[in-house]
């Protein structure tokens, strides 16, 4: 059995030394996968030992025996031609993973070094092998190997070798697409500096990356082979006489009614052997991937009993000092894990957002403070979930609620997420996409939306609504899907924005520009803002208070100023002095149009 | 759009000519002695001469081809060497059996694949565990063995429908059904399998997409944003594997239109090939050349007319 050898050997990076064995291990321990080795490790097995195992010869014949039931010494029975049915079965297994064997052998010879070289070298060869792959690929297999079989004589070897020379194409794409993607890593890019032959190079660091994915191929093709091969002898094309699992479910098939036993062997053999291949591949895949076990979503019942739960401790929450835009009290998340049990991420946050404020919730990455922000807009990863708490947006509870109710309730919120471009859908223009709330959610004609969705557009200071307004997503720039995001956030007109690192994919120059929007809808619409950012600077800008979190929990809470020039807790501290002085310390940055329309 | 299209259509036919070219040459270059295997032994070396002469294969091979190239363009693919029939003709009476299985397959693939998909990328849980089962045993077990399985059971045991035959839609609508159902069913399992697979795993993956959970933060409601925005993002990968089973279909048609004993392409291919006649073996090969193209083509505009995106590259 090569393929154990090769996958404990095959790591996906070099510096993971201890991820083949670990890789191994996880495929054993999937019992589908290590079933499906076994039968392989068996089939081969018997195929190898045909000679030795096999009690009689694959064409020693017995017309007196025809069809004749199992008897001893013939624990299958006798086929048609009174030939020894386990003897022709185990030839055949011979013949069929042989010819297989062939086909992968061509494959592998001819895919493996031009992608290869194709993917490491790249330029001309490249383009030449590519376009030979897209036409090798886009010819009817079948055909080209009965064309074949015409002038290369009715050989199943002969067939399997052109079989071969049409599946390489998929070796070689996948081959060239691992190296092309390695070639530009840092290690590769070191072992060239450091004066290493392309040759050694290949041998050491890429040869690593393909080999896993070449041995799912493998199996997957070999599949693939062996159906063809035994479908190509079951219609009768082949070399006759060649005992194959085909060639037997062709004979058993013609002579059903008298033998119908007789399609069971060869139809077995053949159908184990075949998904015991593509299982396999798909247990070294999901290996590989390290994919653990879905988490599952409790029962209805659980969750009836965890809503009453969490409805009972809300109703134990104080009610003075809650109200204003978004009142959250004691807000968990966890999420579900494949195995064990979940994971808190944020541990009990309070959060209040008066109208009219902007507060800014800072942190760094992992700190809980998107989780915090998910979980107001409703919009928490699956696996997530909130665990107990209280959030209230316009006075209306949302945790629990029936999910049209919450729906309702969070049109109140306006999202501003954080990158850019991958926010808008690639397939409606922008105007389709921002008009859409408006017309279902909202009753407008679709007149009236457009007139609002391009005073939207406006007042987020896009120079030529109209054009933005018919353009597709991948027209416009990041700078102005960050503007129409803000459009499509106020476009339900809502009293709270919340806003989740909206700069941080942009430009120094457009940054400024974003949060100044932002200030002036505070200031002309009256809107809340909640801010989630890593950046001091942006809370020094915008924000009036200012929520410090750290790992789950809010350390600090108070006014901007206050917080930013005498933090309390040693986190915060920690937070401000990491930053250059001038970030913070300088003057709030001003929106030149306000200035002009101040004076 | 137009630039893209000229682009496409330009590099297809330049495909089906090298495809052409190598076929032909790689056809002709055993088939010296075609005019004994047409007269037989008895037949005189000046007899065998005259054959070839008159097929014309005293001629150099590149010569035979652009004589070949020349006709085929006018819409004349010659004459059966063995059998003189047209090969246009020939191939124009089977062709109706052929393409009867391939749209009831694509039909069917699309449709069920596609709901399939949907159900088990959006319920998940039982459903996707089922629907997950179901495409790994349909990519696991070759197709033949699976069409061997529904003959036995529904044809032979049941007799709900006949094992073998075909009747032609003109002559009797209930009549072609009946003869088409279990091939086209036989076809589709794998085929419905692969396209389910792609459309659940494409539906999971744009379902989580940022700009989905951005408009469901908008307040439109889950459904709406489910079959307007997800599917639709969702249908690019989807088509594209339709596309390619609707190609790998040509060879699955051959063998089950051999054990259906449908008189469609597939057989006539097996029938042809075995007995090396160029004329009609280059017809098939350019038919399903030129079907593959023609696939390639539509797969490739509908995915723009879905995805703006597309249109650009």
């Amino acid at each position: 059995m090569t393929q154990d050898a090769a996958i404990q050997t095959s790591g996906l990076a070099p510096a993971e030394a201890s991820r083949p064995v670990s890789v191994w291990r996880a495929l054993l321990s999937r019992p589908l996968a290590f079933v499906s080795a076994a039968v392989l490790l068996i089939v081969v097995l018997v195929a190898i030992l045909a000679p030795w195992i096999a009690p009689f010869g694959a064409n020693q014949a017995d017309l007196i025996h025809a069809f004749e039931g199992p008897q001893a010494g013939h624990p299958l029975g006798f086929d048609s031609a009174g030939r020894d049915v386990l003897s022709r079965l185990i030839y055949g297994a011979q013949n069929t993973i042989g010819g297989a064997g062939i086909a992968l052998l061509v494959a592998l010879v001819i895919g493996v070094p031009t992608g290869l070289v194709a993917g490491y070298y790249g330029r001309w060869f490249d383009s030449v092998s590519n376009w030979m792959t897209n036409l090798v690929m886009s010819l009817p297999a079948m055909i080209i190997l009965l064309a074949s079989r015409a002038v290369l004589g009715p050989t199943v070897w002969v067939l399997m070798v052109v079989l071969g020379f049409l599946v390489s194409p998929s070796f070689f794409r996948l081959v060239r697409g691992a190296v092309a993607g390695v070639r530009g890593e840092l290690y590769v890019d070191a072992a060239r500096v450091s004066g290493l032959s392309d040759a050694r190079i290949i041998a050491r660091h890429v040869l690593t990356v393909v080999r896993a994915p070449v041995i799912i191929q493998v199996a997957l093709v070999g599949g693939i082979a062996i159906g063809l091969q035994a479908g190509l002898e079951f219609i009768g094309i082949g070399s006759g006489n060649i005992p194959t699992w085909g060639a037997m479910l062709n004979e058993a098939f013609t002579n059903f009614y008298r033998a119908p036993l007789l399609l069971l062997w060869p139809g077995l053999a053949l159908g184990l052997t075949s998904a015991a291949l593509v299982l396999l591949a798909a247990g070294i895949r999901d290996a590989l991937d390290d994919r653990g076990r879905e988490p599952r979503a409790p029962g209805r019942a659980r969750r009836r009993a965890m809503a009453a739960q969490r409805a009972a401790e809300r109703a134990e929450l104080p009610v003075e000092g809650r109200g204003g835009l978004l009142s959250i009290r004691g807000l968990r998340v966890a999420y579900r894990q494949g195995e064990g049990d979940d994971v808190e991420v944020v541990h009990g946050v309070d959060l209040d957002v008066e109208r009219g404020q902007i507060v800014g919730l800072v942190g760094e990455s992992g700190s809980g403070k998107s989780q915090t922000a998910f979980s107001a807009l409703g919009i928490i990863p699956t696996d997530g979930y909130v665990r107990s708490g209280s959030i209230l947006v316009t006075d209306r509870e949302v945790v629990d609620a029936a999910s049209d109710d919450a729906r309702r309730a969070r049109r109140a919120l306006g999202y501003v997420p954080q990158e850019p471009m991958s926010n808008l859908d690639p397939s409606f223009t922008i105007g389709s996409q921002l008009t859409e709330p408006l017309r279902v959610g909202g009753g407008m004609s679709r007149a009236a939306a457009r007139r609002t969705v391009l005073d939207l557009l406006r007042a987020v200071e896009i120079a030529d609504p109209e054009r933005v307004y018919r353009s597709y997503p991948h027209e416009i720039s990041g700078g102005m899907a960050q503007r129409v995001l803000i459009a499509g956030a106020l476009s339900t007109d809502p009293s709270l924005i919340i806003a989740d690192e909206p700069t941080t994919a942009l430009d120094v120059t457009v940054q400024a520009e974003v949060l100044g929007i932002l200030r002036r809808l505070r200031d002309e619409r009256g809107v809340g803002v909640l801010i989630v950012t890593h950046n001091l600077g942006v809370i020094a800008d915008l924000c009036d208070r200012v929520c410090v979190m750290s790992d789950g929990r809010i350390v600090e809470t108070g006014e901007t100023t206050q917080v930013l020039t005498a933090p309390r807790h040693p986190y915060t501290q920690r937070l401000v002095a990491s930053v250059p002085d001038e970030t913070v310390t300088r003057a709030p940055w001003r929106d030149p149009l306000l200035i002009e329309e101040a004076s | 759009m137009l630039g893209f299209l000229i682009r496409r259509l330009a590099s297809s036919i330049a495909l089906l000519l090298v495809t052409a070219l190598l076929t032909f040459v790689l056809l002709s270059i055993p088939n010296q002695d075609v005019g004994r295997q047409l007269l037989g032994m008895q037949a005189t070396q000046q007899a065998i001469d005259a054959k070839n002469a008159e097929l014309g294969l005293d001629r150099p091979i590149l010569v035979q081809f652009f004589d070949w190239l020349t006709h085929a363009l006018q819409g004349d693919f010659g004459r059966s060497w063995f059998s003189s029939e047209n090969v246009a003709t020939a191939i124009g009476n089977r062709l109706p059996v052929t393409l009867s299985l391939m749209i009831g397959v694509t039909l069917v693939t699309a449709v069920f694949g596609y709901l399939l998909g949907v159900w088990a990328g959006t319920r998940r849980g039982r459903v996707d565990t089922f629907v997950q089962v179901f495409s790994v045993a349909g990519y696991a077990l070759p197709g033949f063995l699976v069409t061997i399985v529904i003959v036995i059971v529904f044809a032979v045991k049941l007799g709900w429908f006949p094992a073998i035959g075909y009747t032609p839609i003109t002559t009797s609508f209930t009549g072609w059904l009946s003869t088409i159902t279990l091939p086209v069913i036989s076809l589709s399992l794998a085929a419905v399998a692969g396209v389910a697979q792609q459309v659940r795993s494409s539906v999971i993956e744009v379902s989580r997409s940022d700009y989905i959970r951005t408009l469901t933060t908008r307040g439109l409601p889950r459904r709406r944003i489910l079959f307007r925005h997800v599917l639709r993002n969702a249908s690019a990968p989807a088509l594209t594997v339709l596309g390619l089973q609707f190609v790998g279909l040509l060879g699955g048609a051959v063998i089950v239109e051999q054990i259906f004993g449908l008189p469609g392409i597939g057989s006539m291919t097996i029938k042809y090939t075995s007995q090396g006649d160029i004329p009609i073996i280059m017809g098939l090969v350019m038919l399903t050349a030129i079907g593959v193209v023609i696939i390639n083509l539509l797969v490739d505009l509908a995915i723009g007319a879905l995805l703006p995106k597309a249109r650009v590259s």
